[in-house]
């Protein structure tokens, strides 16, 4: 029987623009009932374009941004932010590293700090097991003791991303959301990030949601597809399910519309062209 | 034991070292700008005449020598050796007082600027956190003060508080805090929405530590040059309101005080009034100059990558 | 005789910390209606190598070559004037953002005519004329009520074939694209990709595909070129590189696409690539 550990039900969202005193207010559906189930240590992959809803999703997992209906269930008990007030329990279980390193961290705080502010704003640890703990996690995602006092302008961005999950995982969550975490990086960095994800997904028993537009490295992480278009859920199945048999239209302009660099369609394209 | 404490001495060097190097690029961006470089060198000057003033002064500044009223400066007929820059009316000498007076002036730029900063900063990181009817209600007061012209109204508050330096300081601070809250206000709503600030919050973090450990330092920059702007004009303000009679009252040395005693001499002894003037002009031109060195080196919008 | 010819070319930025190579010896040819893609990950200066070619650099970087030459014209040493009146006109380039390319405060229309009026000296008709084919042809439709919309009025993948039709509008011999749908929607990328190849073979221009993405060059390029941190690795026709790859980079590159993956983890670059000094630093 496997745990459940992240499940949405009907989940919606509506954002109000204007309705200020010249405009009349209008409601932005930005999620539109969309309903999911991840297993603990397995992987949900969330594929669309810009403007799908996947980010807003996120930040509902994350419990950043509250729904306007529906259930989110974190280990089984329902939550709402809206209600609720955020427990640190809470805050522990779920959390996120976003696309843009160069944004993600505090340009005046040192990587050190960044680690151990979970820590410190969460328990009451002593300073030096705080650290003692972040040093573990910064040589855990890959880095050196010597990374330890510097800012984050003094890394790229790969080393910058692998920051961002080493505090992410300082908490010891259950579930980890990631927001394009690979998107802004080069393609070698690109292969060593996904590599250490996997690394730690099998390490911790992590749960991953991976919002994504990319299909290729969604086929490569995923066990669990879901592709949403304008707000909806049009398709969601396991990887090789959705990947060998797309149902939606949508799903299939999509896989239509990737760019393949397999030696066998540049024969096909340089033979067209021939032609 | 040994190994713990080799690794903690080369990340303190590690932190020396990137300190230094920031530093570095600093410095370089800053030396660009040749203005810049001569308003710090000016400044420092300043700095240290101000802070030597008791030792350098050849008298006490409120001394009156009656044997010597209005003596020219040394190198005009009648000057004498013992009068570098001559005396005032009363027979004080006006190398002394302006010596003494740089004091009055970076005292009061430092603590009007202070002041101002730190309300500014308050109230602004507070409407911009906020937003919201808090934000409304903020920002339409300084609307309300930013509309009076400000040395008007840094003399409506006077004349309520009563004539003084301590009061002038006060009015000008006030006066000058809402350019502070309006930076302060739009740098943290810029900041807000970042995604730093949003990892700080689901790790956990409460508003006050997102507010002022988080997104305060990142605010940092523009404040610095507009807080260098403001000394400038702290610096000039007071002595508007010295020559007004609404600021330090004589016989302090003050450079506006002391214009403003000089007025009906200015035919008959040009350096009573022209030398206090130039300071003025000389000091506020540094720290402009100044200032506009430090927003190349700290606005990174201007910053060549 | 080819488009563009460049011979070692060498670009330096002075910086903070002391002079930066960011291209250190580069030799290319175009051809007319070739299509060269130049590949590299940031920090590789394909981008830096292009604008040194449009004249497009800060004063701080440090220009020199050997040759550089477009149609036997010594675009190197060229006067500004004279360098004005051949780009955007004969050799045109679009850029990654399309919403920061155009001019938030004026219309599509307007921009485009700008450039017709520039370097073609069109009267007020024919430009209009000129404009809406232009629209027209990078397939926006309704073209004549478009000429009067905002860029922030239109879509990223809007704006985009906006850039191309500007950069179009002089019939140029050569099209630099750099990075032209990186920040574009994978179905508009699509669309934008088939669009540059079906003008590009319309007009027999030589195009320039600068991108990072192994799939991009796939699907465009006739002969491309690999660069990692300022120097050239490999230059190969396309195919050629996909099946037998020949430097070390290249073939890091390419396993380190996702859908070439054959194990549970991916190769990474850093193996392939000990002991390779780049250019950087040349102090």
């Amino acid at each position: 029987m496997s745990e459940i550990v992240v499940e949405g039900r009907n989940i919606v969202r509506d954002y109000r623009i204007g309705g200020g005193l010249f405009a009349k207010e209008r409601v932005v559906h930005a999620v539109k009932g969309v309903s999911f189930k991840v297993d603990k240590g397995k992987t949900l992959a969330i594929v669309g374009e810009s403007g799908c809803g996947k980010s807003t999703l996120a930040r509902i997992i994350t419990m950043i941004d509250a729904q306007t209906d529906g259930e989110l269930l974190i280990d089984g008990a329902p939550v709402d932010i809206r209600t609720q007030s955020m427990t640190p329990e809470m805050r522990r279980k779920v959390q996120i590293v976003f696309q843009n390193p160069y944004g993600s961290l505090n340009p005046r705080q040192k990587i050190g700090d960044v680690l151990g502010e979970p820590l410190l704003v969460n328990t009451g640890m002593p300073a030096a097991e705080r650290r003692d703990r972040a040093m573990q996690m910064l040589l855990k995602v890959g880095l050196a003791p010597e990374h330890f006092n510097r800012y984050p302008h003094m890394f790229s961005g790969g080393q910058r991303q692998r920051i961002a999950i080493a505090r992410a995982l300082m908490l010891n969550p259950r579930l980890l959301v990631l927001d394009e975490p690979v998107s802004a990086l080069d393609l070698s960095v690109q292969a060593q990030v996904l590599n250490l994800l996997a690394d730690l997904q099998d390490e911790f028993e992590l749960t991953y949601v991976f919002i994504s537009h990319d299909l290729s490295v969604v086929k490569y992480i995923a066990d669990d597809v879901m592709v949403m278009y304008f707000g909806e859920a049009v398709e969601y199945g396991s990887r090789d399910a959705v990947f060998a048999d797309p149902k939606h239209d949508y799903t299939r302009t999509l896989f239509a519309a990737t760019p393949r660099a397999d030696v066998e369609s540049i024969r096909q394209r340089l033979a067209k062209k021939a032609a | 034991m040994a190994e713990a404490t080799t690794t903690a001495m080369d990340q303190a060097k590690a932190g020396a070292a990137s300190r230094r190097q920031m530093l570095t690029e600093f410095w370089f961006y800053f030396s660009e700008n040749k203005g810049a470089v001569i308003g710090l060198v000016v400044f420092v000057f300043l700095v240290v005449l101000a802070l030597l003033a008791h030792v350098i002064a050849p008298h006490d500044p409120n001394a009156q020598f009656r044997d010597a009223v209005l003596v020219p400066p040394f190198w005009q007929d009648g000057g004498r050796a013992a009068f570098l820059l001559g005396t005032d009316q009363v027979g004080r000498d006006m190398l002394s007082r302006l010596l003494f007076g740089a004091q009055y002036s970076l005292f009061i730029g430092v603590v009007v600027t202070t002041l101002a900063l730190t309300g500014g900063i308050f109230v602004g990181v507070i409407a911009g956190y906020f937003r919201g009817w808090v934000d409304t209600v903020i920002m339409r007061l300084m609307d309300i003060i930013l509309a009076f012209p400000s040395l008007l109204l840094a003399l409506v508050l006077v004349a309520v508080l009563g004539p003084g330096l301590m009061n002038a300081m006060i009015a000008i601070a006030l006066v000058l805090q809402p350019h502070f809250v309006r930076l302060t206000r739009a740098a943290v709503m810029t900041e807000k929405g970042k995604d730093y600030v949003v990892a700080a919050r689901v790790a956990g973090a409460k508003p006050l530590r997102l507010m002022f450990r988080t997104i305060l330092p990142n605010c940092m920059a523009p404040l610095i040059v507009q807080a260098t702007l403001s000394f400038s004009t702290a610096i000039l303000d007071a002595a508007a309101l010295g020559f007004l009679g609404m600021g330090a009252q004589p016989p302090t040395p003050e450079w506006g005080t002391m214009l403003a005693e000089a007025r009906e001499f200015i035919l008959r002894a040009w350096w009573v009034v022209t030398l206090p003037g130039v300071a003025i002009l000389v000091t506020v031109l540094a720290i402009n100059l100044m200032g506009d060195g430090l927003r190349d080196a700290l606005d990174p919008k201007l910053k060549r990558s | 005789m080819p488009l563009l010819t460049i011979e070692n070319l060498v670009v330096e930025f002075a910086t903070a910390t002391g002079p930066f190579r960011a291209v250190d010896g580069i030799s290319l040819t175009v051809d007319e209606r070739e299509v060269l893609a130049i590949v590299g990950e940031s920090g590789s200066g394909k981008s830096v190598s292009m604008l040194a070619v449009m004249g497009l650099l800060p004063w701080t970087a440090k220009v020199t070559a050997d040759r550089m030459e477009f149609e036997g014209l010594d675009i190197l040493n060229m006067s500004e004037a004279d360098r004005r009146k051949l780009i955007g006109k004969d050799i045109a380039m679009i850029f990654q953002e399309p919403m920061s390319s155009l001019n938030p405060c004026f219309t599509v229309g307007f921009q485009i005519e700008e450039v017709l009026r520039f370097h073609l000296g069109l009267d007020r008709k024919a430009r209009r004329r000129r404009a809406v084919e232009l629209l027209r042809d990078v397939g926006i439709p309704d073209p004549e009520q478009r000429l009067s919309s905002f860029p922030h009025q239109m879509s990223g993948g809007q704006c985009q074939r906006v850039m191309i039709a500007m950069a179009l509008a002089c019939n140029p011999k050569l099209l630099i694209a750099d990075e032209p749908t990186t920040a574009l929607d994978v179905t508009i990328q699509k669309q934008i990709l088939d669009l540059l190849m079906s003008l590009q073979t319309e007009h027999g221009m030589g195009l320039i595909m600068i991108t990072h993405n192994m799939g991009v060059v796939a699907e465009t390029a006739d002969r491309v070129i690999v660069q990692y941190k300022g120097r050239k690795m490999e230059e190969a026709d396309v195919l050629s590189l996909f099946e037998n790859p020949k430097s070390n980079y290249t073939k890091a590159l390419l396993s380190a696409l996702p859908e070439r993956a054959t194990g549970d983890r991916l190769p990474t670059i850093a193996s392939f690539m000990e002991g390779f000094e780049p250019a950087g630093d040349v102090r």
